[in-house]
């Protein structure tokens, strides 16, 4: 019925050529409304039926992919169980050595030379600050906890980083290797967190191994990334001027290449470490290991605020000390003087004061006992107050809160995601979906899509139409054939026929696996934060773009948010709105709001200046200038912003599903914690299908609108 | 002219070509660049859509002597610099380095002559960022497996020599686009190649340091007197530092000849072009303006051959007929008469015939 609405308020113009694409829209229009009327006849086109599920022949038997999958990874566990047991073995010991010498190190030890490699690293500040970080761990009780988290990320860092510089290197110098290392770089990208675990708790089996080989993995790619991207940045020159001093090969590459590269390789080295803390955190959910996301994550389930807000502080403090630690080294110019003269011990004077404060430490923890263990009588825990004052504020406030909550939920997400046609209650909307009020609001959607085209051409008429249908009938209800032709023909039309294609046979792939209803869930989840985020993210960009001051006060914001494990963002969320969608969509937004912010800023403050110039010599204002030049002009970057929104919203929904989303999300963590390989593939895979989808399509469209702005 | 041919052949480039493209081989068979009509071939490259960088580029480079190649960009003289050293492979002909082929030499053994026979000098000084200056200096000895304290005591004379002592310690960064590129000269130097090869090594800097860099390159090359090939876009550096100049547009080496040759006697409008705005006076040498036939002017000045009209006017000023010109043994070579110089300044292209 919208696209009828969308249709007549199209056809309603003379228009003098009615381009292609529009007629195919029409078709589609014709299509779309046949699936509504015909869906409660023909109940497939809403639920797509088991009997069309994928099938593969194996073993003279039809078997489901799921149980494929399933029986595949049987067999590979019991195949090459001994190998994936050894290496686990192998990585232990180190593992366990490691954990057991930072528990062994008296804390004024660890204090100290955290201290003076943070020192080294940036400044006295960077030092304080690391210092005050290390004395909360200490005084609210969670150093062994942190100790253990450190002693992970310890292990796979290395871990990581040599995978990555190998890679790195490979593909840098053999064009086969990039083949392989480029695609595999976008697939990982897009998978999902938890489903890295899945295949890895199978193989290796529960503990601690898990997860260091699962941050090891997932941290590698900026590694590979930023080798690759750093090797091929450096000059013509410099590599000639190497060539000319008669560098071999070998001698070209370490002496040359890869030193001229650094700054873009501790750029890698910086994000690895980051991404290997976030993926220890999240693997704490395998459990088995007494590490600070444990302690977030038990004490949430538990529903204890204060303790999982006390140790969520611990990861937010350790993130930035690391994050800060290495890009310090990253950063530092290198203008200390070269040290000529003097012995060892006066060219490096702050590595034998690290030595000295060991040592001091470690005897005095033998005559001091509260240098050894820091004593319980003096841990300041203040999980009650905490609770206490948590629930006094969510008392305080409720109305306010419940109502924002209850607002969102009635008028924006559960019609996105069942549909007004289901949802529609005098007590919440004030009236229930009879002929009547259904026969207003299409006609409502109508003459808003008739405005609409009238102003902005008739694609804001097709976009009025989708938007209509999804609100009525849910992404639940809508039926499928409409849905998959509409996300084919738009990649289609933005981006050719493999972009249709791919997209076709992703949403094949998750119809054919029984993916589709909870891919559906999550569809509604993202594309409700995503505007959600576009909009408020959006705005602040603009006012970023505009004031300095704006900047200068979301910049450091930003770049805290980014660093951050995904599993904080749960923490003030559920404390006070519980679990649900919209603690879900809070989390997500907290998370997937950066990029939106920062592209849009990005964006304005990139446009042209000969541009802007011009618009305010013919006497724009500045509201002009920034609606009529700046948007239209930054319009590709924004979309490269979209992108990466979308991505940060279904990398975040994965963890949302700790906080009792349904869909994918909570489908994957569901595989994770019964070892199903087959649905946690299907689910990861389905998810991954999702970010690819729309990666591809808003790529194409801002390269599109790159062209047509010629600002390539 | 007298003064070059004298000297010993150090490197011959002959019919070199750089074509870039799919099928650039396919135009070479067995990698002969000696084809009988080069400019049917460079029409036939064009109209194939390969891309010809360097077509048929012919020229001798003589022992001690600063032969430029100036163009335009895109003309192929970078090119050209780099088959010389095989940076780039050229596509056909022949490098002839002391009577070997480099084009034939293998990988270690063109590494081996890189590290002792060559040095260069690049647009963007070509520094290695993690390494202070003296490192940087020391870098190719280092490569080559020179302990440390030979390498740093090599290192030390070639950074005074470009008087940048004292900045031994400094990373790259830290120094301005000049003191840049003396770190770049000093690292080139430090093999003690024979054949410096310096690509646009003035032209990333300012008007000011360029002319002092200019200066400090002659005087080095009077101390050193290396065979060097040089590249420029800049016509009056070129008639400044060059013994000859190589004249390249398209690819191709447009003309061949000493300054005062290009000057006076351009070979087409293209050259002509160049010599438009050039004071002559600066340009032109007793050397080529002189006539050699007659007798002994008794009691007349002598000049040297190199001596510029600029300096020799003043001396007609003086009401002289004649000065005589000696080489550096004192025999009289020649006589320049006022007449020649007006004639000279006057009409370059007739005066031709004089030379």
């Amino acid at each position: 019925m919208t696209v009828a609405a969308q249709e007549q308020g199209s056809s309603g113009f003379s228009l003098g050529r009615v381009s292609p694409q529009l007629v195919s829209w029409l078709v589609f229009g014709v299509f779309a409304i046949a699936c509504i009327l015909l869906r409660e006849e023909m109940k497939w086109l809403v639920t797509y039926p088991k009997e069309w599920f994928l099938k593969l022949p194996i073993g003279g038997e039809w078997v489901l992919l799921e149980k494929a999958l399933e029986g595949l990874m049987d067999w590979i566990t019991l195949t090459f169980k001994p190998v994936f047991r050894f290496i686990s073995m192998v990585l232990t010991y180190p593992m366990r050595w490691l954990e057991g010498l930072l528990h062994w190190l008296p804390w004024p030890a660890t204090f100290a030379l955290v201290t003076i490699l943070a020192y080294r690293a940036k400044d006295l500040r960077l030092a304080l600050f690391c210092l005050a970080g290390l004395s909360y761990m200490l005084i609210v009780g969670y150093w062994d906890e942190s100790m253990s988290t450190l002693a992970l990320v310890g292990m796979s860092v290395p871990l990581s980083l040599t995978i990555g510089l190998v890679m790195g290197l490979l593909a840098f110098q053999y064009r086969w290797a990039r083949r392989i290392v480029e695609p595999t770089l976008d697939v990982m990208q897009t998978v999902p967190t938890f489903a890295y675990l899945v295949p890895i708790l199978i193989l290796f089996g529960v503990g601690p191994v898990v997860g260091m080989v699962a941050s090891a993995i997932y941290a590698s790619p900026p590694m590979v990334r930023n080798v690759m991207l750093g090797l091929r940045r450096v000059s013509d020159d410099v590599i000639e001027s190497g060539e000319m001093s008669g560098c071999n090969r070998f001698q070209l590459l370490f002496q040359v290449r890869i030193p001229a590269a650094t700054p873009t390789i501790m750029v890698g080295v910086n994000q690895t470490i980051m991404a290997a803390l976030s993926m220890v955190i999240i693997a704490a959910i395998i459990g088995g290991f007494a590490d600070i996301g444990w302690e977030v994550l038990s004490t949430m389930r538990k529903a204890q605020t204060g303790q999982s807000l006390l140790a969520g502080i611990v990861i937010v403090v350790m993130a930035m000390m690391m994050d800060r630690i290495s890009r310090g080294f990253t950063e530092r110019t290198g203008d200390i003087p070269l040290r000529t003269g003097g012995n060892f011990l006066q060219r490096h004077p702050l590595l034998w004061a690290a030595v000295a404060a060991t040592g001091i430490g470690i005897v005095l923890s033998h005559l001091v006992p509260f240098f050894k263990d820091y004593p319980d009588a003096l841990v300041f825990y203040p999980a009650e107050p905490l609770n206490d004052a948590v629930s006094w504020f969510t008392r305080e406030f409720f109305f306010a809160t419940d109502a924002v909550k209850t607002w969102t939920l009635y008028y924006f997400m559960l019609p996105m995601k069942a549909g007004l046609e289901n949802i529609a209650r005098p007590q919440s909307w004030g009236f229930s979906m009879t002929q009547t009020t259904a026969a207003i609001y299409w006609a409502v959607v109508l003459g808003l899509g008739a405005g609409l085209v009238r102003l902005f051409g008739w694609r804001a008429g097709v976009v009025v139409g989708l938007l209509g249908v999804l609100y009525f009938f849910g992404s639940t209800g809508t039926p499928w054939p409409a849905f998959v032709a509409a996300v084919t023909l738009i990649a289609y039309q933005v981006g050719g026929w493999r972009t249709a294609l791919f997209a076709f046979l992703g949403m094949a792939f998750m119809l054919s696996t029984g993916a589709w209803p909870r891919a559906m869930l999550s569809f509604y989840l993202t594309a409700t934060s995503v505007l959600f985020c576009f909009a408020i993210g959006g705005a602040l960009g603009i006012w970023a773009a505009q004031s300095d001051r704006a900047s200068a006060v979301l910049r450091p914001i930003n770049d805290t948010m980014q660093t951050m494990p995904l599993f904080v963002f749960l923490i003030p969320v559920i404390m006070v709105f519980l679990v649900g969608d919209f603690s879900a969509l809070l989390a997500i937004m907290m998370y997937a709001i950066v990029p939106a912010i920062r592209y849009t800023e990005y964006g304005l403050r990139n446009v042209d200046p000969v541009a802007v110039e011009a618009a305010r010599m013919m006497g724009c204002t500045e509201r002009q200038v920034l609606w009529r030049v700046k948007l239209p002009l930054a319009i590709p970057e924004i979309m490269l912003g979209l992108n990466q929104v979308i991505m940060f919203a279904l990398a975040m929904l994965v963890i949302a599903a700790l906080v009792g989303t349904k869909g994918l999300g909570q489908w994957v963590y569901d595989s994770l914690t019964n070892a199903r390989f087959g649905q946690g593939f299907i689910a990861g895979g389905s998810m991954a299908l999702m970010a690819m989808i729309a990666d591809r399509i808003i790529q194409a469209w801002a390269a599109q609108k790159k062209r047509d702005l010629g600002v390539d | 002219m007298a003064q070059t041919q004298e000297r010993e052949t150090k490197l011959t480039c002959r019919n070199v070509w750089k074509v870039y493209g799919s099928d650039a081989g396919s135009f070479f068979p067995g990698g002969n660049g000696a084809v009988d009509d080069p400019d049917a071939l460079v029409e036939r490259i064009r109209e194939s859509g390969n891309i010809g960088a360097a077509c048929d580029v012919s020229f001798d480079v003589h022992e001690g002597e600063i032969f430029i190649i100036m163009g335009l960009s895109g003309s192929g003289k970078s090119t050209i610099v780099r088959c010389l050293s095989r940076l780039v492979e050229p596509t056909a002909g022949e490098v002839i380095l002391d009577g070997e082929n480099l084009l034939k030499v293998s990988k270690e053994k063109l590494i081996d002559i890189r590290r002792h026979k060559m040095g260069m000098v690049f647009q963007n000084f070509g520094l290695l960022p993690h390494l202070s200056v003296l490192e940087n200096v020391a870098f190719p000895l280092q490569v080559q497996g020179i302990d440390r304290a030979a390498r740093v005591k090599r290192a030390m004379e070639m950074i005074d020599l470009v008087g940048l002592s004292g900045r031994e310690t400094s990373y790259p960064r830290q120094l301005s686009g000049g003191q840049q590129q003396r770190v770049g000269i000093a690292r080139s130097l430090a093999v003690e190649p024979e054949l410096w090869f310096l690509d646009e090594p003035f032209s990333a800097l300012d008007p000011l340091i360029r002319r002092q860099m200019q200066d400090e390159f002659l005087r080095l090359q009077k101390m050193l007197h290396k065979t060097i090939v040089f590249i420029t876009h800049d016509f009056l550096e070129a008639l400044r530092l060059a013994d000859r100049i190589a004249i390249m547009k398209d690819g191709r080496v447009v003309q061949i000849g000493t300054p005062a040759e290009v000057v006076m006697k351009p070979a087409n409008a293209y050259v002509e072009e160049f010599t438009q705005d050039v004071p002559r006076v600066k340009v032109i040498t007793a050397r080529d303006i002189m006539s050699q036939a007659g007798k002994p002017l008794e009691g007349a000045q002598t000049v040297a051959p190199g001596t510029t009209l600029e300096q020799l006017m003043p001396r007609f000023g003086e009401g002289l007929d004649a000065v005589a010109v000696a080489d550096e043994s004192g025999t009289v070579v020649g006589h320049v008469t006022p007449q020649a110089v007006l004639t000279a300044l006057a009409t370059a292209h007739e005066e031709g015939s004089t030379l």
